[in-house]
């Protein structure tokens, strides 16, 4: 058994009166790719926003490798290596791709293993490597994934966590995007990853978590959750 | 004088005062941009600005003269000096305010540009004060144009300042995260920037460029005022308008071309120089009804 490197317990979060999460507990353990599937409005996002920060825990603990993050700048949780790929991409449109990828290194002082980085990402997208001086609004929005990726991938993370990566993109588009996530995690990088599209994540996670109104309703290996009859049900679409 | 030679002196009066224009100007762009703050207070840092290198020019002058040297020191330190200033009003009135909405911040601003010229006032009994300099006024021609060293190393010095700030902005991982951050701050705090600190900086930076047009308005003009903040405040917000605001490049432009704007403009039979404020304040109203995003500017819908 591998050790675990990022675990919720507990983990509540409020906007004002409205429960978002009601005491969540999710474990993610190193090499793994774990999935948390939901359908909309279900607390996905928070509960990445929550790990990252961004909104704050009204109860409950975020432990990273033992460490009590909960309460952590987020800047400060990017330093150790946890990084979010938010919901619809959120590229810098108005930058250039280069740009967008030299600022997912802002944490890095050092300029020329920032090169480094940046061609490694455009070995992993040559896409990337072509386009670096246009705007990131002129790419597509399968192209804007990867750069969100790449972006990601220049803090060189511990933990991806990827918000939703196949949202609107076409099927031919959103399996490319998978194989890169596969390959990203057989590099070592263990990955966090929300998706209403339960079917593709169910097929290349390890393991996964079913979430509804803020609370965890089922979890377990991933053959076994894509074959349960309730998630083909409401996920699967059969 | 021909009409060629008035042309050119135009055009330079217009080049010289647009970039002490400009160089405020980027100071209230970059903080709209950053944190959607009309920093009212900017004008009075100007201000500050002037008074700061007037009085460390004093302490200079017996060691290293008050000429271009101690201009120089002096134009320096106040720029860290009022930087700082900048950094801490930040820290002390703006910070604890960033989340509440946003008419408070506004107020605060308010507050603090009265806090500033009134202490200024104060301590100056609210008398115009000499800008006692040793450089000379003597002026010579280069081709039809008459020019003293005064003017030209003073624009000179707005330009290089305005390039160091486009460097700053373009190439530096901190100037790179200052646009970012005015373009989504989630996501650059996704990216580990520490958007308080980029804050600080970008008070640092516009406070320090605000103190040096204030040190050279004071060379240029020779006298320094605890209002003096008051009026170039508005046009250089106006040159903000102008350039569309948020955008730093803009602030640069605005502030040029509403000086030019100006310099011609009096040149304009029955306008004349006493109508050059009205001038520049139809300009803005122009601006704001036909032009509200600016030359360089985007589409956006909330606006204050
Ligand atoms: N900023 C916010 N303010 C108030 N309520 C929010 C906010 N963000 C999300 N919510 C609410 O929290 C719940 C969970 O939202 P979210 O985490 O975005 O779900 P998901 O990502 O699974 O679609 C929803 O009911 C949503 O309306
Ligand atoms: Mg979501």
């Amino acid at each position: 058994m591998s050790e675990t490197i990022l675990e919720l317990k507990n983990l509540e979060t409020r906007y004002g009166q409205i429960y978002a999460l009601r005491g969540i507990n999710i474990e993610v353990k190193k090499g793994e790719i774990v999935t948390l599937l939901g359908a909309n409005g279900a607390g996905k996002s928070t509960t990445l926003k929550t790990i990252s920060s961004l909104v704050p825990a009204s109860e409950g603990t975020v432990k990273y490798f033992g460490e009590d993050i909960t309460h952590s700048a987020p800047y400060s949780i990017v330093e150790k290596g946890l990084i979010h790929v938010p919901e619809g991409r959120m590229i810098f449109k108005e930058l250039t791709v280069l740009e967008n990828l030299e600022l997912g290194s802002f944490t890095l002082k050092d300029n020329i293993e920032r090169k480094k980085r940046i061609n490694r990402v455009c070995e992993l997208f040559p896409v990337l490597k072509e386009r670096q001086k246009q705007m990131g609004g002129f790419l597509s929005g399968g192209e804007q994934q990867m750069l969100a990726i790449g972006r990601a991938l220049m803090t060189e993370p511990k933990i991806l966590m990827l918000d939703e990566p196949s949202m609107g993109l076409a099927p031919i588009i959103v399996q490319n995007i998978m194989d890169i996530i596969k390959q990203i995690n057989s590099e070592g990088t263990t990955i966090l990853l929300v998706e209403q599209n339960a079917k593709v994540a169910l097929k290349l996670a390890d393991r996964g978590y079913v979430l509804e109104t803020g609370e965890i309703v089922m979890e377990g290996n991933a053959d076994v959750l894509s074959t349960d009859e309730s998630i083909v049900k409401a996920y699967l679409g059969e | 004088m021909t009409s060629w030679e008035i042309f050119l002196q135009q055009l330079f009066n217009g080049l010289l005062v647009g970039s002490f224009y400009g160089l405020v100007a980027i100071g209230y762009s970059m903080v709209y941009g950053i944190i959607k703050l009309l920093n009212f207070a900017h004008a009075d840092i100007y201000m500050c600005g002037a008074f700061s290198g007037l009085i460390i020019l004093g302490f200079l002058n017996p060691y290293v003269g008050n000429e271009w040297l101690g201009i120089i020191i002096a134009l320096l330190l106040s720029m860290v000096l009022v930087g700082l200033l900048g950094v801490v009003i930040q820290r002390v009135a703006y910070r604890p305010m960033l989340k509440a909405p946003r008419l408070s911040i506004l107020i605060t601003a308010l507050a603090v540009s009265m806090i500033l010229y009134n202490t200024v006032l104060l301590m100056t009994q609210g008398q115009y004060k000499p800008f006692t300099t040793g450089l000379t006024h003597e002026s010579f021609y280069i081709g039809a144009l008459r020019m003293t060293e005064t003017r030209m190393v003073l624009l000179l010095a707005a330009l290089v300042l305005m390039f160091l700030l486009h460097m700053f902005i373009t190439r530096t991982m901190y100037g790179k995260a200052m646009r970012a951050i005015a373009l989504d701050r989630d996501t650059c705090q996704l990216m580990g920037v520490n958007v308080y600190m980029i804050i600080a900086i970008t008070f640092f930076v516009g406070s320090a460029l605000a103190a040096a047009a204030g040190i050279m308005a004071g060379v240029y003009y020779g006298t320094v005022h605890f209002f003096m903040g008051f009026l170039i405040g508005l046009k250089a917000f106006t040159a903000a308008v102008i350039g569309g605001i948020g955008i730093i490049p803009g602030a640069m432009l605005g502030g040029l071309l509403l000086g030019l704007l100006e310099a011609f403009g009096t040149q304009i039979p029955f306008i004349g120089s006493s109508w050059r404020d009205v001038f520049t304040f139809v300009f803005l109203i122009l601006f704001l009804i036909f032009k509200p995003n600016g030359l360089l500017g985007r589409i956006e819908s909330e606006r204050m």
